[in-house]
């Protein structure tokens, strides 16, 4: 037996993970957001509903930084008031979507039989339907509210969630330590918790970031819509359909807030594949390069 | 000097972990292979035998990378090779054969097309001719229905067959040279005489060159003309097969002989009646729509073992986990000390789940990488015997210590412990409940031989010091014949012969057991031969394992089969004045010798 070539210690899913440029400037840009979410409010020049000039639509540097949108309010500040709303809301649907997904997932791969064919049953059902109809469903009939919004769109990509962290659940309850803590005659919290939770981190991880972007994307839809955030609050959703007829008349007042949404969701997912190609050792690009 | 098919000089390969440097696998290894001559590599698991049968194509696994010297297959060096013209020798002048068939065939499509794949990609024949090399190979390597085993699918042939057909496809471009890396390790005993001596034979009627490697010396006394023995990617010795077995040089070798050759234990003559800890009571079970196991009967004496042995699939694991309450029974019982247990572990008792600890296979897989040794060895401690802080902490070092493990590995994740060193906190994970039978499921098999024979050694003393029971399941004879004091033969589900070892390992014997005993490789030259030749090899190779209700389950390949009787009614269990019962239709005096 030699104990030489042997791994490092991997005491937490965060241990020893490197860094590329990407994940560099990803994660730099996220903190940036994240930052602007704690202070924007008190870095904005202008109140969040304060209409600054009389020129609705003003190019960029005419009214304020970023220019007037459609009422004349100005573009930045309500960028800056709108970090909040945005990131808050998606963080809040995600963890909702969480707490939701993976507690039911986990239960159905553990408990099996009953359980499992029930839930698994709703949880398709729910699939079935387009998610943006049935929240449109949903809020049609409860109203708008935040409550309702945070709460429907939560359950709704909770649907995913599920699937995910039954499927890992499966796989991780079917190993030999499971069994052998079943032996044991751990009971399913124990095993839930302590066994499979542990093991599933790193993907859940991973898959929470990527959720945490479909509802930055899915709230920002509906806000759109109309059925989201309502005016007079900001929201970059919100930002793009108020400013929408802008585009016509030459303002950016729709774009800047749609570019925000991109920045953010691309970032993510930049900062996920990272995380995840770092689970698995080496990044891509770090592959070619050797 | 021509015949030369391959060398290889000063060969030199690192290999970098994820993020890390290089670190060499390979150094200095040198070797040379003529046409006709099979020449083995063996080593333990990390000695570098892969890498160098890989490098011998020019290859080197992702992570990996030859640094250093040359491969010369048929005068060309490859690796001054463009890697198109590399790749189109691969299959062509050298072809691979890899360890598990299962995994190398593509499940979605027919062998024969995979078999003729090679030649049609490199061009070498036209569909007609490649489907006739085919055939003739399936001939060769005395494959069951050459006409139309290609158009089945991988799933459709068993798993012996399917290592041939892995062959075929290798032999289909006629290389020069073969490598066999580890192609019957994952096969039982009798199916590995077939591949052996199909694989021997092919090898003699083409003349190709080959590279056997393995772990396992008595295969490769079968197999090798030369061997080269590998530790830590160096070669320690190298010679002529049959000096290598009868006068090994290097002290390596000399362990590695050591671990294989059988140990001669002494018998214990007192005739014990010790009181059963545990016993399995006609124990029915499976899965869904399947049977495995069939009025299976077993009892585990204090402080003895017990060793199960059968080959896969037969339900050797399935009755442990029956045992442990995992799986259901559809009929017997479970007994504890006398005491009938609830079936499935939910319905257990502390007291009984205690009392009954099971050990899985794999190391690997059966300890949580997310949690250190201290918590691992801790929660039975707490969870049975509600052990906390100091004390907890104490008794798990006396636990590492009870392994041979030192006390500081305490705070170590599995990641970071050997195959070896993973097995013994399995263990001491299960001598943590203080039980008093130990059910141990292939616990050595994934183990190299030198490890694997610590291991044996460290249950024998546990045995004897803390007189825990041991049910040792494997499918390795030589293991269960120096280790156990009863022995049980699973066949299909069913018990074929039972009693204490020195009964079990003389005649008269179960003529399964006999097949099974005839079939474990021996330590010399020209063994594959003699008994490929059998009877009773013949027989039992025509046709598979059959899991059945009805007669017995071995009358499909028995040479003694009657007809009518076997097939059809259940055989009686004739019992020995030494404890032996066999079940057999065949009179006492009868029975293979």
């Amino acid at each position: 037996m030699s104990d030489l070539d042997i791994p490092a210690a991997r005491a937490s899913v965060f241990a020893g993970l490197r860094l590329t440029k990407t994940a560099i400037v990803a994660g730099s840009i996220l903190l940036l957001w994240v930052f602007l979410a704690f202070f924007g409010p008190t870095l904005a020049p202008h109140g969040e509903a304060e209409i600054i000039s009389t020129k609705t639509f003003a190019p960029i540097g005419e009214g304020g930084l970023l220019g007037t949108d459609k009422l004349g309010r100005d573009v930045f500040s309500r960028l800056l008031y709108g970090v909040r709303t945005t990131l808050v809301l998606a963080l809040i649907t995600t963890i909702i979507a969480f707490a939701a997904g993976v507690t039911l997932g986990f239960a159905a791969a553990i408990l099996r039989g009953w359980f499992d064919i029930v839930v698994s049953r709703i949880v398709e059902a729910f699939m079935a339907f387009p998610s943006t109809l049935l929240a449109l469903v949903v809020i049609g009939a409860l109203g708008t509210s935040i409550p309702v919004l945070v709460c429907t769109v939560g359950l709704v990509l909770s649907t995913g969630v599920f699937r995910v962290s039954r499927a890992l659940g499966m796989d991780i309850g079917v190993m030999d330590f499971v069994n052998a803590a079943r032996a044991r005659g751990e009971g399913a919290w124990w095993i839930l918790s302590r066994e499979v939770l542990p093991n599933a981190m790193a993907p859940l991880i991973a898959e929470f970031g990527l959720r945490f972007t479909f509802s930055i994307l899915f709230l920002s839809g509906l806000s759109f819509l109309g059925l989201g955030v309502q005016e007079p609050a900001a929201d970059w959703g919100l930002m793009v359909q108020e400013n929408i007829g802008g585009l016509f008349l030459g303002s950016s007042a729709a774009l800047i807030p749609a570019g925000c949404i991109a920045s953010l969701t691309i970032c993510m997912n930049l900062l996920v594949d990272w995380f995840q190609q770092r689970q698995q050792g080496e990044t891509v690009l770090e592959k070619i390069d050797q | 000097m021509t015949d030369t098919i391959l060398s290889i000089t000063d060969l030199d390969v690192r290999g970098r972990p994820p993020g890390g440097t290089y670190v060499p696998i390979v150094t200095g290894v040198s070797l040379s292979v003529k046409k006709g001559e099979v020449l083995a590599l063996i080593g333990e698991s990390g000695s570098g035998k892969s890498t160098i049968s890989l490098a011998a194509m020019g290859f080197a696994r992702p992570g990996c990378r030859i640094f250093g010297g040359q491969v010369v297959l048929n005068g060309r060096d490859i690796m001054t090779l463009a890697p198109p013209e590399r790749h189109s020798l691969r299959g062509r002048e050298v072809a691979y054969v890899a360890q598990s068939a299962a995994a190398s065939f593509n499940p979605a499509i027919r062998i024969g097309k995979q078999v003729t794949e090679a030649p049609l990609w490199h061009g070498t024949a036209d569909a007609a001719t490649a489907a006739n090399t085919a055939f003739e190979l399936y001939q060769k390597l005395d494959l069951p229905d050459p006409e139309h085993i290609g158009s089945r699918f991988p799933h459709q042939v068993s798993g012996g067959q399917l290592q041939r057909l892995m062959a075929a496809m290798a032999m289909s471009c006629g290389p020069d040279l073969l490598i066999l890396d580890e192609p019957t390790t994952a096969l039982d005993v009798t199916t590995q005489i077939e591949v052996l001596k199909a694989f021997k034979s092919i090898i003699r009627e083409q003349g190709t060159a080959a590279i056997y490697v393995t772990h396992d010396l008595s295969v490769v006394a079968q197999m090798a003309d030369r061997i080269l023995v590998l530790k830590d990617g160096a070669v320690v010795e190298a010679g002529e097969t049959d000096q290598i077995i009868h006068a090994p040089q290097h002290a390596y070798t000399k362990t590695l002989m050591d671990a294989v050759t059988p140990k001669v234990r002494p018998v214990q003559a007192e005739p014990k009646k010790p009181e059963i800890v545990l016993s399995a009571r006609n124990i029915t079970a499976g899965y869904g729509a399947t049977t495995i196991l069939r009025n299976v009967s077993v009892d585990v004496p204090k402080g003895t073992v017990v060793g199960v042995i059968g080959e896969s699939g037969c339900g050797k694991s399935t009755l442990a986990r029956v045992i442990a309450g995992l799986t259901p029974t559809r009929e017997g019982e479970t007994q504890i000390e006398g005491k009938t247990v609830a079936p499935s572990v939910g319905a257990r008792d502390k007291a009984t789940l205690r009392d009954c600890q099971i050990v899985f296979q794999m190391a690997d897989t059966a300890l949580n990488p997310r949690m250190r040794i201290r918590d691992l060895l801790g929660r039975p401690l707490r969870f049975y015997h509600s052990l906390k802080g100091r004390a907890q902490v104490d008794r798990v070092a006396e636990l590492l210590t009870l392994v041979d493990l030192p006390p500081e590995f305490a705070s170590r994740y599995p990641g970071e412990l050997s195959g070896g060193q993973k097995q013994r906190v399995n263990l001491a994970r299960a001598l943590a409940a203080d039980p008093k039978v130990i059910l141990c499921d292939e616990v050595t098999s994934a183990l190299d031989t030198v490890v694997a024979a610590g291991v044996i050694a460290l249950l024998n003393d546990l045995k004897d010091r803390l007189g825990v029971s041991f049910m040792f399941i494997s499918h390795d004879l030589s293991t269960v014949s120096s280790f156990a004091d009863d022995v049980v033969v699973l066949y299909a589900g069913r018990v074929m012969e039972k009693g204490p070892a020195a009964a079990v390992f003389q005649p008269p014997f179960h003529p399964y057991t006999k097949l099974l005993l005839a079939s474990v490789p021996e330590m010399r030259q020209g063994w594959l031969e003699g008994v490929a030749q059998t009877d009773e090899a013949r027989a039992a190779s025509a046709s598979g394992v059959e899991l059945t209700a009805k007669g017995c389950p071995f009358a499909n390949r028995c040479i003694h089969a009657m007809r009518d009787l076997c097939e059809t009614t259940t055989p009686p269990d004739l019992v020995f004045p030494d404890g032996l019962t066999i079940a057999c239709h065949l009179a006492p005096d009868a029975l293979p010798t």
